[in-house]
């Protein structure tokens, strides 16, 4: 009963300040509203019984992620340009893409039902998520995460390259 | 009625399409960019749902692993960003239809 309670009032806030996050016109606001966001399906990790998906979310989306977007925005001073239409003209296409996509994924979530199996990580052996997680993060997931931290690596000389690069030109011209 | 798989699907539906709301109607980069971590925390939350339902970890492991490309996504993203501001000075992306054919 409780826990529905939690469920409710962190999913609405979630809800709320997402459609904030779209409809706000100061691109300063929209990144504080998205941080509420974060946080409450932070929360919501908890309700799923990972805290350890909950540590990370908060410390890399709220931590990282809106940090570096807080700073471009404040590296390219867009709020000065914050009153022209904040919409564009495709609306109408728009709206009736998202319609068909709500009939959809509604069909869908409302005929759809369980047919896997059940693993062996019930309640009490989640007790101990975050050291199932490491345990099997190093050893059945040993490839995926050489492979994504060389892909964070690819990400992080990719950005570096992006910027400098138009440096480079514009000091040239 | 306790909490079920429908719950956090439902939850994650409506955060997918506020997040594909904002990516099609907004014309500003940086929302766009911001709608676009919004459908991925969506994709986790029902990902971690199914983890927790179906009692299996590989949900779980899925999400850090989504979350690393979602800051890669990112860094790379607001990258380019800054590199076409400084070209065009603008931040509209109705106003960058150079390849448009």
């Amino acid at each position: 009963m409780i826990e529905q309670f939690f469920f409710y009032m962190f999913a609405i806030v979630a809800v709320v300040t997402a459609v904030l996050v779209i409809s706000v016109r100061n691109p300063v606001h929209s990144a504080f509203y998205l941080i509420v966001c974060f946080l409450q399906v932070a929360a919501i990790f908890i309700l799923l019984r990972s805290p350890f998906l909950a540590a990370v979310q908060v410390f890399i989306y709220v931590g990282a992620i809106m940090v570096l977007f807080l700073f471009a925005v404040l590296v390219l001073d867009i709020g000065r340009e914050q009153f022209r239409e904040h919409f564009h003209g495709q609306t109408v296409t728009a709206l009736a893409a998202l319609l068909a996509l709500f009939v959809v994924m509604g069909i869908l979530l409302v005929s759809g039902k369980i047919t896997a199996p059940l693993g062996p990580f019930d309640e009490p052996a989640l007790m101990k998520n975050t050291e199932v997680i490491g345990k099997s993060l190093y050893t059945s997931y040993i490839f995926p995460f050489e492979i994504v931290s060389i892909l964070l690596l690819i990400a992080l000389i990719g950005a570096v390259v992006l910027v400098m690069r138009g440096q480079g030109k514009e000091s040239k011209d | 009625m306790a909490l079920t798989l429908t719950h956090y699907l439902v939850l994650s539906f409506i955060l997918f399409l506020v997040g594909m709301a904002g990516v099609l109607l907004r014309r500003n980069i940086i929302i766009v960019l911001m709608s676009l971590e919004l459908i991925f925390n969506s994709v986790n939350i029902s990902l971690a749902a199914f983890s927790y339902f179906l009692q299996n970890l590989n949900g779980t492991i899925f999400v850090v692993f989504n979350i690393t490309i979602a800051a890669a996504e990112a860094a790379i993203g607001l990258a380019i960003l800054v590199a076409v501001y400084r070209r065009r000075q603008t931040v509209y992306v109705d106003e960058l239809d150079e390849m448009r054919g």
